[in-house]
């Protein structure tokens, strides 16, 4: 490799400092606008610029697997929350709470103090992005060798939440029943 | 590339994620920040592992499991708030004080009627040996 500076550009990084701030504008728009089902679509935009980040670092399966999961079920699930408690169509008024200035306070804060630590700490490393990192059949075998352990608790964690959120939506009804028993727990 | 440029966005995302969670009052939109937050973490697990060329990818089997996780918090996060709503017809975070610890805070107008019909187990298992 040849000596590089600071911001010599290369193509990837052009693409990824455009893409970057595509993902930044819609993550901004996510948290500050007021229509719900809006914030959700921006939302989609955010992740799924991501999605091209992680492609750009060479990283595929990860970029899938967050498309199909995210983008697939995560947003839809957030959508059918929002519709089932009602969210109005329309702009809400009362999307931000009070304490808006605080909020904008403590993330200009944070945002200003981990910037300058990262650039800081960070200035000389390049990432070697010419032979790809992130394949899914290397990625594969390392999940399936060195991870399979955690994977299966994973497993088991999805199926807890599964049955948590199963129980927790039918809780009203066996608490009525209870009560109708007359507390027969 | 640079390291930099990913670490930066990642952490310019997360603090969006850090607002988008301190000012929201939808409890929906609370997880939404949430999740960008997680996307952040996400972003330099990933920029990190590639730049270290780890031997077991940890950095993006991580990230594979975060999403995993993910998707686990956002179904749990999604039933505790469809049932707050069902409960108390309301799903702004700030009006659910219930738990709320201040001295002569009285329940406020969302608090639904419920003590009169539906006094708990407990208050029907009284209820009940009282009327054997």
């Amino acid at each position: 490799m040849t000596e590089r500076e600071l911001l010599s550009t290369s193509g990837q990084e052009i693409v990824f400092v455009l893409v970057g701030l595509v993902v930044l504008g819609a993550a901004v728009l996510c948290v500050t606008t007021r229509h719900l089902v809006h914030a959700a679509l921006w939302l989609v935009v955010a992740l799924g610029g991501l999605a091209v980040e992680y492609l750009l670092l060479t990283a595929e399966f990860v970029a899938w697997v967050q498309v199909l999961i995210y983008l697939g079920s995560v947003v839809v699930l957030l959508l059918f929350g929002l519709m089932l408690t009602r969210a109005p169509i329309g702009p809400s008024p009362d999307a931000d709470s009070g304490n808006r200035p605080v909020a904008l306070a403590v993330a200009l804060a944070s945002a200003a103090c981990l910037v300058t630590l990262v650039v800081d700490a960070f200035r000389t490393t390049w990432i070697d992005l010419e032979t790809p990192h992130g394949r899914s059949e290397a990625l594969g075998d390392s999940l399936f060798r060195a991870w399979v352990l955690p994977f299966e608790a994973l497993s088991v964690l999805l199926l807890a939440a599964l049955i948590g959120a199963i129980a927790l939506s039918r809780a009203r009804r066996a608490r009525a029943g209870v009560a109708a028993n007359g507390g027969g727990r | 590339m640079h390291l930099v440029y990913p670490a930066v966005l990642s952490s310019l995302l997360f603090c969006v994620g850090v607002y988008g969670v301190l000012a929201r009052r939808n409890a929906i939109l609370v997880l939404m920040s949430v999740e960008l937050m997680l996307a952040a973490v996400s972003l330099n697990l990933v920029a990190f592992d590639v730049w270290l060329r780890d031997e077991i990818h940890s950095g993006q089997v991580f990230t594979l499991f975060l999403i995993a996780l993910a998707a686990a918090e956002i179904g749990v996060g999604l039933a505790i708030v469809l049932l707050v709503y069902r409960e108390r017809g309301t799903s702004a975070v700030d009006r659910l004080r219930a738990l709320a610890d201040r001295e002569g805070n009285e329940p406020d107008g969302n608090e639904p009627d419920r003590d009169g019909p539906a006094p708990g187990p407990g208050g029907a298992a009284s209820r009940e040996t009282t009327t054997t």
